[in-house]
């Protein structure tokens, strides 16, 4: 294993550059980020034999990824922002057509007001649109959730897309130690790709996308989408712990710390998980029984292990990147709020509003939500509306 | 508690912040230390103000908020000093290295520089003299390696070199390698 400094933008591309599909379709101008760039440089030096298309907007970085997927090609793309926006019809159709395309994204804001910086607003829009989702909460996780996804969403009872989210300029254009796995190991990790029905064997012709009317099977097809889904569950786990024996570092749905006897709990997802965790060794560090998760699966959300490893806690915290207008609160909210009718016991549950536009999380910011959290679990009476974490107020 | 010692680095764009907050990362991880560099990200233009932060530990970094309370202020430019407020959230005995053709001194008896460590190092001209280009962030690192200690001089050189010699001819490398040890040399407040 070899450390290297990298962006996170940098360790993303390296891992595509390991696996090196057979296809990348992606849209090289802003806001597409340096992944689709030092893509774009392996192919020209001759580092890697993919086939390169340099589409002209993401929807067609998008359908690109879906023919070429269709047709039998390991396929990736790469995205942010309004581009992931502007994908958002296609996304549907890759998951239902239950292509295994995988794609990076950079988390960032959408416009209006224009804004370039950090938020879930982008990824969290696509919850709902048939793609796995797993976020991480530095370039390290980057590069590993790059590399598993190829794994997760290839497995035979799943073919899903998988989307990998770090954050948009906090990761993605911070240098910072990564561990890289040989290029050996990660084609083995990977392993050979094998298409299912593609369109390019004559042997066995398909249609792909036909019309599917009052009398087809349209609802049975999104039957089946949401059981690729549950099996997506068990598959992600058995991904993440064969890669922990390939290289040290184990992934689950989640992770949490500090939390068997914690009172307070703190669940984060992307790079904020890490500020929190800094924060929690503090308060610990002070006597104060806190604890936090780190949500990596968000799609298939893990609902029923989330519900039990909570159940102990007093008041939790959920902290959403994100918000979902006229909601009871952001979307990493309503996922765990929901879970919670699963649990043994019923804590009180918070949402916290925090670095919409990239607006930046401080650890007193933290604090103060832990306080806000310490006063519910005291018996107080708190407001069970979003609370809003470095906020300009009047 | 672990350890972090964060640096902010002040300049305009052009002036090379961004790549000596890199530079120094890359020395880290020679070193095997764990670090943390990033600019803090908006529409850079030549010559505005700008900031970039690096942030060197032990053990692995968790938190990636921009840096409030700097342990070493560097500041590539000195015009900025009546222009940013370049000790801001700076405690008690921060350290402040300013390019600057005044000595430490002179530089200390500015207001805002009260109470603080304060150094200076002619970098732009150490610069125009060694890689005739008025980019003054190698002397800067080399001021930085003198006063912190956070690493052996040689060991910097060594980095300098290795990360410089894929990319220049010799002579620009043994330049920066010059001005590297003009900067460690020459700051003054010692």
């Amino acid at each position: 294993m070899t450390r290297v400094a990298l962006t996170g933008n940098g360790a993303v591309a390296l891992a595509l550059k390991q696996v090196e599909p057979d296809v990348m379709a992606a849209y090289p101008i802003t806001p597409q980020t340096e992944i689709a760039q030092n893509y774009a440089q392996y192919v020209a030096d001759g580092a890697v034999k993919t086939e390169y298309i340099a589409v002209e907007s993401e929807h067609s970085a998008m359908s690109s990824a879906i023919g070429a997927a269709a047709a039998g090609a390991r396929t990736v793309t790469a995205t942010s922002s309004q581009g992931f926006a502007l994908m958002w019809e296609m996304l549907y159709i890759a998951a239902s057509l239950r292509l295994p395309i995988t794609m990076p994204v950079i988390t960032r804001a959408l416009s209006g007001p224009i804004n370039i910086h950090c938020d879930h607003s982008d990824s969290m829009g696509g919850r709902d649109s048939g793609w796995i989702q797993l976020y991480g909460e530095d370039a390290q996780e980057g590069y590993d959730n790059a590399i598993q996804a190829f794994r997760i969403a290839e497995h035979m009872d799943v073919r899903l897309p998988v989307m990998t989210m770090i954050d948009g300029f906090i990761i993605s254009g911070a240098i910072g130690p990564l561990e890289t796995v040989a290029d050996e190991d990660v084609k083995n990790f990977v392993g050979e790709y094998q298409a299912l029905n593609p369109l390019l064997n004559v042997e066995q012709p398909v249609t792909v996308g036909a019309f599917d009317s009052l009398g087809g099977w349209y609802f049975e097809h999104k039957v089946a989408q949401n059981r690729a889904m549950e099996n997506a569950m068990g598959v992600i786990e058995e991904v993440g712990a064969e890669y922990g024996v390939l290289t040290g570092r184990d992934y689950a749905h989640f992770k949490t710390h500090e939390i068997e006897d914690a009172e307070v709990v703190l669940i984060a997802i992307g790079s904020a998980a890490g500020n929190v965790k800094s924060v929690v060794d503090q308060l610990r560090a002070n006597g104060k029984k806190v604890g936090m998760m780190k949500v990596r699966t968000l799609r298939p959300f893990p609902y029923l292990q989330i519900a039990e490893a909570l159940s102990g806690a007093r008041a939790i915290g959920v902290m959403d990147r994100a918000d979902s207008f006229g909601a009871q609160g952001g979307p990493l909210y309503l996922e765990v709020r929901s879970a919670m009718l699963e649990a043994q016991s019923r804590p009180q549950i918070f949402n916290f509003i925090y670095g919409l536009g990239g607006r930046d999380i401080f650890p007193n910011d933290i604090e103060s939500a832990v306080e806000t959290l310490e006063r519910a679990a005291a018996g107080e009476k708190v407001s069970p509306t979003r609370h809003y974490l470095n906020v300009r107020e009047g | 508690m672990q350890e972090i010692t964060e640096i902010r680095w002040h300049a305009r764009g052009g002036q090379g912040a961004v790549t000596a907050a890199k530079m120094v990362a890359e020395v880290a991880l020679s070193q095997n230390k764990y670090f943390q560099a990033f600019p803090e990200y908006g529409p850079e233009r030549s010559g505005a103000p700008i900031v970039a932060f690096t942030r060197l530990s032990d053990g692995p970094i968790q938190i990636y908020s921009a840096i409030e309370h700097p342990d070493y202020v560097l500041v590539l430019d000195p015009t900025l000093l009546d222009v940013v407020d370049v000790t801001a959230g700076t405690g008690e005995n921060a350290v402040v290295i300013v390019n600057s053709e005044e000595d430490a001194a002179d530089v200390g008896t500015r207001p805002e520089m009260s109470g603080k460590r304060v150094y200076a190092v002619p970098a732009t001209r150490i610069a125009l003299e060694t890689i005739k280009r008025a980019i003054p962030n190698t002397p800067l690192i080399g001021a930085l390696v003198r006063v912190s200690g956070l690493f052996p001089l040689e060991g910097v050189m060594d980095e300098v070199r290795d990360s410089l010699s894929k990319k220049f001819p010799e002579e620009v490398v043994d330049a920066n390698l010059e001005a590297v040890k003009r900067g460690y040399e020459e700051v003054s407040g010692i």
